[in-house]
């Protein structure tokens, strides 16, 4: 019977209210309340002093490109990335080549997963053929293949028909639909926030009137279907109000925000740099207060990535032909960190709940809590620690992100899935 | 004070003194044009490449011109004729050039940002010659050399700056140059063309033609794009033309010694009556031929001449 013993760490468990100094106790891929004093003297020993021990993060928003784009990222490096980053459930958006719009193609997902993945990898569907809105996809067969949501992804479903009936279809499987909320005919064309930085590099601007119009429209839609929609990467003001709104009012509607928008103001794009080109687009301070205010009183649920690997080929052009889209994993604890807590007081516990228990409880995942009887699924981190980031040297395939080369304050140390170490110390296993 | 740049990117990042050094040394070039032998030997031996990217006829003239003027050897590309028709990346197109031992690249490109881009990846000196909707830094200066020779000092003047704002890096290059010198910068167009960001380049913003004019010693027209009518900013060019077409009524509201500009090309009819852009307040021409000089300028400044050292010589006649 394999067991673990974590000693002596800060354990961080906002599920079961854990919040002190203590032990982790695991036994056969499980989290135990205790172990014997005879298993305590053969199990393996991890020295948690100083490091947290919190439940491995959960990220309900990257990018893996496997299939049809393992130039960019594979489930093997995503997922390896992601552990890395402290993360242990991970769920990859259908936007690949094909898309996931039938089972066969989520079944191949779930296939590389068990073959190649370190950690917990689930696959979304389609809304729509083809990602292309305008044909329902077969959700039902999605959902028994093992599609935890169902999402068009960058191709935010324009018609409001469609979307409509895609709630009601959807509700049936008790399927959340995540929606990228853009509303295209305000968007053409458009490459970084619309505003007073797009006017002086002559770059065209997304409105975030774009994004307010569908976060609108889709709490209407969830109010009139009961379908449960999770709006990604908010980046908007006004978005984050009218969502307060309508939680107010009981819509089964959650949002989520990224490091990046935390991070970052669309003043970084003075220089082209397309590392820091992603949609929806960074904003101005006034949006990142916002978000930070909304992620602060709940109104945005969680934090997820949108962790978007991309070859530097393919990000080194100029800024309008360069794709959208950065990595997120291996950074975004220190930055949550940096940006929430070190600079804007938030709770250390709050912070690991926005990446542990929220999103879980978002999709309903059996993940992000060290409650026993849980699947022992851990992040062990120094918070205090500096260290350099080097994009070219992490475990992504590829090297898009806009903290390279900078120093970054907290670092995983260990990551473990099933109760079995799978990253220790900057290496993995054979 | 020497003249340090390599590269010519934007007029935002240069200083009032870096213009003004640009000015005087375009006038000591301006001098030779006039003479009977136009060529200074002043680049011979280098080879300055034209990478036009996008369509282009009076920039790619004047920069072909002023680098022949300086006895440099010229090699133009288009974007149909070079091979990033065929795929190949900007990168790998401005790394051949240089390879190809080219001294100088003058870039007209479609998407904004791309000479910042191309100045990180070579070692030869860079010049926009106009990236999206971003700047066209030679004709700011070849615009505010003109109403320079025209109006003397620029500060506190009145400039009413007209048309197509949002699309347009001549306007952006005009006001940061514009803005330096002091002037008193208006923009002025339908709303949907002239946001209220621009209010942050530190210039004002007009919907009311009339005011805007009221006393504008310079009106700079810009050409207003068929294609913006497909797209919803304004219902037509007929709308367009009697709302804010200049014609000679609305040009009695400026200053009498006005001056009247326009970037080209130039649409009669539309932002313009035909009879002012012949007129004798228009300096449409002058302009073109202000082109070469503060080209012949740039190209020997970011070549690394100095100011001081301009082979301008007495005028034989």
């Amino acid at each position: 019977m394999s067991s673990l013993w974590i000693r002596n760490a800060l354990v961080i468990d906002p599920a079961a209210k854990r919040n002190a100094v203590g032990d982790v106790f695991v036994s056969d891929g499980k989290i135990v309340a205790s172990l014997s004093a005879a298993a305590k003297k053969s199990t393996k020993v991890i020295d948690g002093k100083g490091l947290v021990a919190c439940p491995g993060l959960v990220d309900i928003h990257v990018h893996f490109r496997e299939p049809g784009q393992t130039h960019k990222e594979t489930i093997a490096t995503g997922s390896r990335a992601a552990a890395a980053g402290g993360f242990t459930t991970v769920v990859c958006m259908p936007n690949t080549a094909p898309v996931a719009d039938n089972a066969g193609t989520i079944q191949f997902i779930n296939d590389a997963t068990r073959r190649d993945a370190v950690i917990k990898v689930l696959p979304t569907g389609c809304i729509t053929v083809g990602q292309k809105g305008q044909a329902l996809a077969p959700i039902g067969s999605l959902k028994r293949a093992g599609a935890v949501a169902i999402t068009d992804d960058g191709d935010c479903v324009q018609s409001n028909e469609l979307m409509r009936r895609a709630c009601e279809y959807a509700k049936m499987f008790d399927l959340p639909i995540m929606d990228h909320c853009q509303d295209a005919s305000l968007t053409q064309g458009a490459v970084m926030n619309e505003g007073s930085v797009s006017t002086r590099l002559g770059l065209r601007g997304w409105p975030r009137a774009a994004e307010d119009i569908i976060v609108a429209r889709n709490v209407i839609l969830s109010e009139y279907t009961g379908a449960h929609i999770h709006l990604q990467h908010i980046s908007s003001k006004y978005s984050v109000g009218i969502i307060r709104r309508a939680k107010e009012r009981g819509v089964k509607i959650t949002a989520e925000a990224t490091p990046h928008h935390l991070a970052f103001t669309d003043d970084e794009l003075r220089t082209y740099d397309t590392n820091f080109k992603m949609n929806p687009p960074l904003r101005t301070a006034s949006d990142r207060r916002e978000i930070i205010a909304g992620l602060r009183d709940g109104t945005l649920d969680c934090i997820s990535t949108d962790h978007a690997p991309h070859t530097d080929y393919e990000k080194d052009k100029e800024f309008d032909y360069a794709p959208n889209g950065i990595l997120g994993l291996e950074t975004a604890l220190p930055v949550s960190l940096e940006v929430l807590v070190k600079q804007n007081k938030f709770k250390l516990t709050h912070v690991v709940d926005l990446m542990t228990q929220q999103p879980a409880r978002i999709l309903g995942l059996p993940a992000g809590t060290l409650a026993a009887g849980a699947a022992a699924d851990i992040c062990l981190f120094d918070p205090a620690e500096k260290w350099r980031y080097d994009a070219k040297a992490g475990f992504s395939k590829s090297s898009n992100s806009p903290w390279h080369g900078q120093t970054l304050t907290g670092r995983v140390k260990v990551t473990i899935v099933d109760g079995r170490v799978v990253f220790d110390r900057g290496q993995f296993g054979s | 004070m020497p003249w340090t740049r390599r590269h010519l990117l934007t007029l935002e990042e240069l200083s009032l003194a870096e213009i003004d050094q640009i000015h005087a040394t375009a006038a000591a070039f301006k001098r030779t044009l006039s003479r009977s032998v136009k060529k200074v030997p002043a680049l011979r031996g280098k080879t300055i490449v034209n990478l036009f990217l996008e369509p282009s006829t009076r920039t790619r003239m004047a920069f072909d011109m002023a680098a022949k003027r300086l006895s440099a050897d010229v090699i133009s590309l288009d974007g149909n004729s070079s091979s990033t028709s065929k795929g190949e990346t900007l990168r790998d197109t401005a790394q051949n050039i240089e390879a190809l031992q080219a001294d100088m690249i003058v870039i007209r490109h479609a998407a904004a940002g791309s000479p910042l881009y191309l100045s990180k990846i070579l070692n030869i000196p860079v010049i926009n010659a106009g990236d999206g909707a971003h700047e066209h830094p030679t004709q700011g200066l070849l615009d505010t050399f003109t109403m320079r020779e025209h109006l003397g000092a620029l500060k506190g003047r009145k400039v009413v700056i007209l048309g197509d704002i949002l699309f347009s890096r001549v306007a952006r290059s005009n006001i940061h140059a514009l803005t330096k010198m002091g002037a008193d910068v208006t923009l002025v167009g339908p709303s949907t063309l002239v946001p209220h960001w621009f209010t942050d380049l530190g210039v004002k913003v007009s919907h009311d033609l009339k005011s805007a004019l009221a006393d504008a010693e310079v009106v700079m027209l810009l050409r207003i794009q068929h294609e913006r009518q497909a797209s919803s900013h304004f219902p037509s060019l007929g709308e367009y033309t009697s709302m804010f077409g200049l014609n000679k009524t609305r040009a009695g509201w400026l200053n009498p010694k006005a001056i009247i500009m326009h970037p080209g090309p130039i649409n009669r009819g539309v932002e313009i009556d035909s009879d002012l852009a012949d007129g004798e307040r228009s300096v449409i021409l002058q302009q073109v031929t202000n082109g070469i000089a503060v080209r012949m300028a740039v190209l020997y400044l970011c070549s690394g001449g100095q100011p001081e050292n301009v082979y301008a010589g007495p005028d034989p006649r």
